[in-house]
């Protein structure tokens, strides 16, 4: 469908949304619940993912180059 | 039901009695004498048309059935939409029950709290939290008569479904995509309407008795000599509910030591009929032959169950065209099944009576058989007759013994005279006896709106079921709001549309249910379908992943020529 606006775009898309998740034949504070609930959960995933993801990929990376990188000298055998 | 689940399951059924076949080789089982019994491997690339004719010999023109599959993102979908309502209507059952939200369904009186709960089954609260939220698309009454144009009465609802007001306002000139008003005799003015008036002057419009006491009126013996000599057959007997012909006729047929082989989809009456008949009940897969002579073999080599003794009659239950997937039910291989196997076929023809067939004699008609090979055959006048009430057809000697022993032939109310008259002259027109080609041009009519509409819908890439040249067009909406959107868009576009929801479909194969029209003109129908086209697009009801280039009638074509190969 061609539209417009971009904020019928939104509309149209947020009417998708109500449709196949079902929130179209609920109340309109049944819809907030599950809109607001739907959001904190998104934004504490958000959150979550901001603080402890860069924490994590540093301590992978670390990890994987202390396996797979450079070997310590003492564990080079030396032969002559 | 997925219809390729189906086929999958009774193949792998199939097999697997096979193979234990050929292992044991002792329970009576000789391989290789079923009619219908072929082996169907991996058929994935014709998936989608996987209902072709499989005993195309047995048709005397192309079989093209299509129940396209559910898309798996559309069914994931679905099942969510189900989830969060189904978590919302915990949450409204949990306020009502701790009296934070006032109820306003049936619940158990506080006398009661501690007996059986009466409401506490899923079905119930399906109706409380799920239906009841969209129910404004059904039940609504109408003013005046449903043809293919009606008036509804505009009702609101200010408490979400709970309470209906009348605004006193009339919406005036809706479509009727809903009525099963097949032949458009639906109608107040004309020959039908007429006649009828001139016979309630005559007869009064109720009769006050049955048709052994004083109910039996000479309109009533020309009607039903009229019923059979329209179906082809000996005798036939008249109802005054359709409903009730199947479900008290059953009873009469058959009883305890009788097995019932039913169709999954059959109607209510005929599950309700054969439930009180007291017989045994085994039910094979929509429309599938295999699955039927399965049954079959097995209920003649096993008899009854623990006795072993033979079942007392066989009796293979079918309607001519279901209502809800719009199929047409393969007669030719069914009759000759029933005839190997030496059972007994009851025919409800209740949709496909007067809709069906070059003569508009339904689906006998439509496969060019012999009425006389079907025993019981069953039909409504209620919807391509615009009339009401039902008739069997059949042997004399069976229209005998129902006449004597059928609950609805002897404790109904007999049929009201003008109806009967309705009956009488548009069974006259249909079959051209009142000298004018109005029947034959009404059903040349239906049959082109049916093949164009279902083109139409086809190629806007909706997902319709069913044969293509049944009248009844099931469109696919599967999600559980969209249940409720498409029958309020479609509203606000002024036509009406029936819906269908869980308990009349699986719970993921929600529908629209068109029913095409005589009384359509190409233009109502071309109104409807750009409607149709915009909500779809609106509601992204444009499932399908068919290639509108491809004809189903190619395909059957192809599929021919491959076999040739």
């Amino acid at each position: 469908m061609a539209f417009r606006t971009p904020t019928e775009n939104l509309a149209w898309l947020y009417f998708q949304y109500l449709l196949v998740t079902g929130l179209y034949v609920l109340e309109p504070w049944e819809k907030s619940i599950f809109n607001s609930v739907l959001l904190s959960v998104a934004a504490m995933a958000g959150y979550t993912s901001y603080v402890f993801v860069p924490v994590h990929l540093r301590l992978a990376l670390r990890f994987f180059s202390d396996v797979f990188g450079g070997q310590a000298e003492s564990a080079v055998a030396l032969v002559s | 039901m997925t219809e390729s689940s189906s086929n999958k399951l009774l193949n792998g059924d199939a097999c697997q009695r096979s193979s234990k076949d050929k292992k044991s080789g002792k329970n009576g089982f000789v391989k290789n004498h079923c009619l219908f019994q072929q082996p169907q491997k991996y058929r994935r690339l014709r998936e989608k048309n996987h209902n072709v004719v499989r005993n195309p010999s047995l048709y005397n023109k192309p079989f093209v059935e299509s129940f396209e599959e559910t898309p798996l993102l559309v069914a994931v979908l679905t099942y969510m939409g189900y989830g969060i309502l189904t978590i919302f209507g915990y949450l409204r059952d949990f306020m009502r029950h701790w009296n934070i939200e006032k109820c306003s369904v049936a619940r158990e009186r506080e006398a009661q709290k501690d007996f059986v709960p009466l409401y506490q089954d899923f079905e119930n609260f399906y109706t409380r939290n799920l239906y009841t939220r969209i129910r404004d698309n059904w039940n609504r009454p109408l003013c005046g008569v449903p043809g293919s144009k009606m008036d509804l009465v505009e009702q609101v609802s200010y408490d979400y479904n709970r309470t209906f007001q009348n605004t006193g306002k009339i919406m005036r000139n809706v479509i009727n995509m809903g009525s099963y008003n097949y032949l458009g005799f639906a109608e107040n003015v004309g020959k039908c309407a007429d006649a009828a008036i001139e016979v309630t002057k005559k007869y009064g419009a109720g009769i006050c008795g049955t048709r052994c006491e004083m109910g039996n009126l000479d309109i009533h013996e020309e009607m039903e000599e009229l019923v059979a000599r329209f179906l082809g057959v000996e005798s036939a007997l008249t109802f005054g509910m359709g409903f009730a012909t199947n479900s008290m006729n059953i009873p009469a047929l058959t009883g305890k030591g009788c097995l019932i082989l039913s169709d999954e989809l059959n109607h209510a009456s005929l599950v309700l009929g054969a439930r009180l008949s007291g017989s045994t009940i085994r039910v094979f897969k929509h429309n599938n032959m295999v699955s039927l002579e399965k049954l079959l073999r097995d209920a003649i080599v096993h008899g009854q169950p623990r006795t072993h003794r033979p079942w007392k009659k066989l009796l293979i239950v079918v309607e001519g065209i279901y209502s809800m997937e719009g199929s047409i039910v393969r007669l030719p291989e069914v009759i000759a099944l029933k005839k190997r196997y030496k059972a007994f076929l009851y025919l409800d023809e209740a949709h496909s009576i007067g809709a069906l067939g070059p003569n508009g004699k339904g689906v006998v008609d439509y496969f060019g058989l012999d009425p006389k090979d079907v025993d019981i055959m069953m039909g409504t006048f209620t919807k391509s007759f615009g009339a009401a009430g039902g008739y069997i057809g059949g042997s004399a000697e069976l229209i005998e013994y129902l006449r004597s022993h059928s609950h609805s032939a002897i404790y109904a109310t007999s049929m009201p005279p003008p109806v009967a008259q309705q009956i009488i002259t548009s069974m006259t027109t249909i079959m051209g006896e009142d000298g004018t080609t109005l029947g034959a041009d009404r059903l040349r009519q239906l049959s082109e709106n049916t093949t164009y509409f279902r083109r139409k819908l086809r190629e806007m890439g909706f997902i319709i079921y069913g044969n293509d040249d049944s009248p009844v067009v099931p469109m696919m909406l599967y999600m559980p709001a969209k249940i409720g959107a498409f029958g309020r868009e479609m509203l606000q576009r002024n036509i009406g549309t029936v819906v269908v929801g869980f308990p009349a479909t699986p719970i993921i194969e929600s529908r629209a249910r068109f029913c095409v029209s005589a009384s359509h003109t190409r233009e109502t129908l071309n109104t409807a379908l750009e409607a149709i086209s915009e909500v779809g697009d609106l509601l992204h009801l444009k499932y399908s992943r068919y290639q509108p280039t491809v004809t189903p009638g190619m395909g059957w074509m192809s599929e021919e020529s491959y076999l040739q190969d």
